[in-house]
């Protein structure tokens, strides 16, 4: 199993999907600038609200943002679903061991108000900044996202240092499968012994001295091809229209989840 | 002028010290000539392709490189943006997300407008037989397709010299006769590192071998 799974087009790998192309929607034909803009803010302010009415609408705004991505809602809720059981449980043990005012006894334990309520107002930020997150960041190609950051007066060199991130975890995620093949096909089977350990040892090493000659020679191939330190975008901004009125929707929405708050 | 376009005179190169891969080597390439360099593996043809575009630093000897002595970064810089190296390993080469943008990079650090070196990209790909592949993400091409894609982003610098590094591994039958097709109808000066014979016969007018980190003899064809 698994061998040349890393050469395979369907992109089974849950990573390669920062690459697959998205959906065409209205979220993507925004400016990259307002999309980055747009997210820090409202999670920002997100992190800030306590009071259900706000983190109510907070919660809607991620939704309705996830369903104007056109993504699959299948596939973000399989993907939270990790997220949400850790929280849960999460917010289980506040309920449990912050005193307060008891609602329920369970066996030995008393549920007091407080720490349910402190639990579901985390359970709703972390939803509500992920569906956003994902909505309007996660639908954006790397090659934007470092140029909206550089736009937005992120150093150059961190741009750089996030986009060759972003592209060689895929690479080194390769490498390492190569590996993995290569040491199943010759009958390699974990368990807990000093020959294991050793051989994942090695693996490691390899990969990591692996992951560096190749950083070296794709810097030498760039270099080639005259790069020195200037990343040239494919696409030129223009700001539309529909800019405008998305940051000015994104501004209401944050006044008004502001204005609940405070009420 | 009849100067070669790349002179290496008394090259001598090392990765450590005891096992010297280059040892006095002393090489012409003339303007318009393709030259072929055979050579057993681990013979040193992927360095003094290195060597060439400043990659690595001789130990002793001279790169002269369109008519001028080549040493620091410098020089190299504009060396590297009229020749063109084709990496042995395309992995290397391709590291944008997809195949346009990878293949306008070059044409981009060149000066290009976006328009133009969109423009050159999408004709170079056109010329490799590659339409329909702008958009396809790099790293999920088979062996071959890379193997073009990548000969592609150099093409599109228009570079005045191709070191080509065994271009045709990993091809199949058909394109690897339209490789050997293209290179042959190329206008450029070129450097050619292959096994292939087939290849050779196409496309290179000269052939030296690498051996004991020295050139032997210059075979020459019709
Ligand atoms: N980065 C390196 N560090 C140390 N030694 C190296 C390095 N790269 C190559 N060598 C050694 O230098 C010698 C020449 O390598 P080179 O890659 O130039 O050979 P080549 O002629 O291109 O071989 P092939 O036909 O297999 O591609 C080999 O013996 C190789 O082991
Ligand atoms: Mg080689």
């Amino acid at each position: 199993m698994g061998l040349g799974r890393h050469t395979t087009q369907s992109g089974q790998a849950g990573l390669m999907d920062i690459f697959t192309p998205q959906p065409a929607s209205y979220l993507r034909e925004l400016d990259p600038r307002v999309r980055v803009a747009c997210t820090f803010a409202f999670a920002l302010a997100v992190t800030f609200l306590s009071h259900l009415p706000s983190l109510i609408i907070a919660l809607a705004t991620g939704a309705l943002l996830t369903h104007l991505s056109r993504k699959p809602w299948k596939r973000i809720l399989k993907r939270t679903a990790v997220l949400n059981l850790f929280l849960l449980l999460l917010g289980l043990s506040l309920a449990v061991s912050i005193p307060g005012e008891i609602l329920y006894l369970v066996g030995p334990f008393m549920l007091s108000r407080e720490g349910l309520t402190l639990g579901l107002v985390i359970l709703l930020r972390a939803n509500a900044i992920l569906l956003t997150v994902t909505a309007l960041l996660g639908s954006m190609e790397p090659p934007n996202l470092g140029f909206a950051l550089y736009r937005l007066g992120v150093p150059a060199s961190f741009t750089h240092i996030l986009l060759f991130m972003i592209r060689y975890i895929e690479v080194i995620h390769v490498e390492y499968h190569r590996l993995r093949d290569a040491m199943q096909t010759r009958a390699f089977e974990p368990a807990t012994n000093l020959h294991t350990f050793r051989s994942f040892g090695y693996l490691i090493g390899l990969l990591l001295v692996r992951s560096l000659d190749r950083s070296n020679r794709v810097l030498a191939a760039m270099k080639c091809r005259g790069f020195y330190g200037r990343y040239h975008v494919m696409q030129t901004l223009t700001w539309e229209r529909r800019d405008t009125s998305f940051t000015v929707a994104a501004i209401l929405v944050v006044l008004v989840m502001i204005v609940l708050e405070i009420m | 002028m009849n100067d070669p376009l790349i002179q290496l005179k008394n090259l001598s190169f090392a990765y450590d010290a005891e096992r010297p891969v280059l040892d006095g080597l002393s090489l012409d390439l003339q303007r318009g000539q393709r030259l072929g360099l055979i050579g057993g593996n681990g013979s040193g043809k992927t360095t003094l392709l290195h060597l060439i575009v400043g990659l690595i630093k001789p130990r002793s000897g001279r790169v002269v490189v369109f008519g001028q002595t080549r040493s620091g970064e410098r020089d190299f810089k504009e060396v590297r943006r009229r020749v063109g190296l084709v990496f042995q390993d395309a992995d290397d080469q391709l590291f944008c997300p997809t195949v346009l943008e990878d293949v306008a990079f070059g044409p981009r650090n060149l000066g290009c407008s976006i328009e133009e070196a969109r423009e050159s990209a999408v004709t170079t790909l056109r010329n490799l037989g590659l339409e329909g592949f702008e958009n396809r993400v790099t790293y999920r091409l088979s062996g071959g397709e890379k193997r073009l894609v990548a000969l592609a982003t150099v093409l599109a610098m228009k570079p005045d010299v191709l070191l080509l590094d065994e271009p045709g591994g990993n091809l199949d039958e058909t394109s690897r006769a339209r490789l050997t097709e293209i290179l042959a109808s190329l206008p450029q000066t070129i450097l050619l590192v292959t096994h292939e014979p087939e290849l050779l016969n196409r496309v290179a007018t000269d052939v030296v071998r690498l051996e004991n980190g020295a050139v032997k003899g210059t075979t020459s064809r019709p």
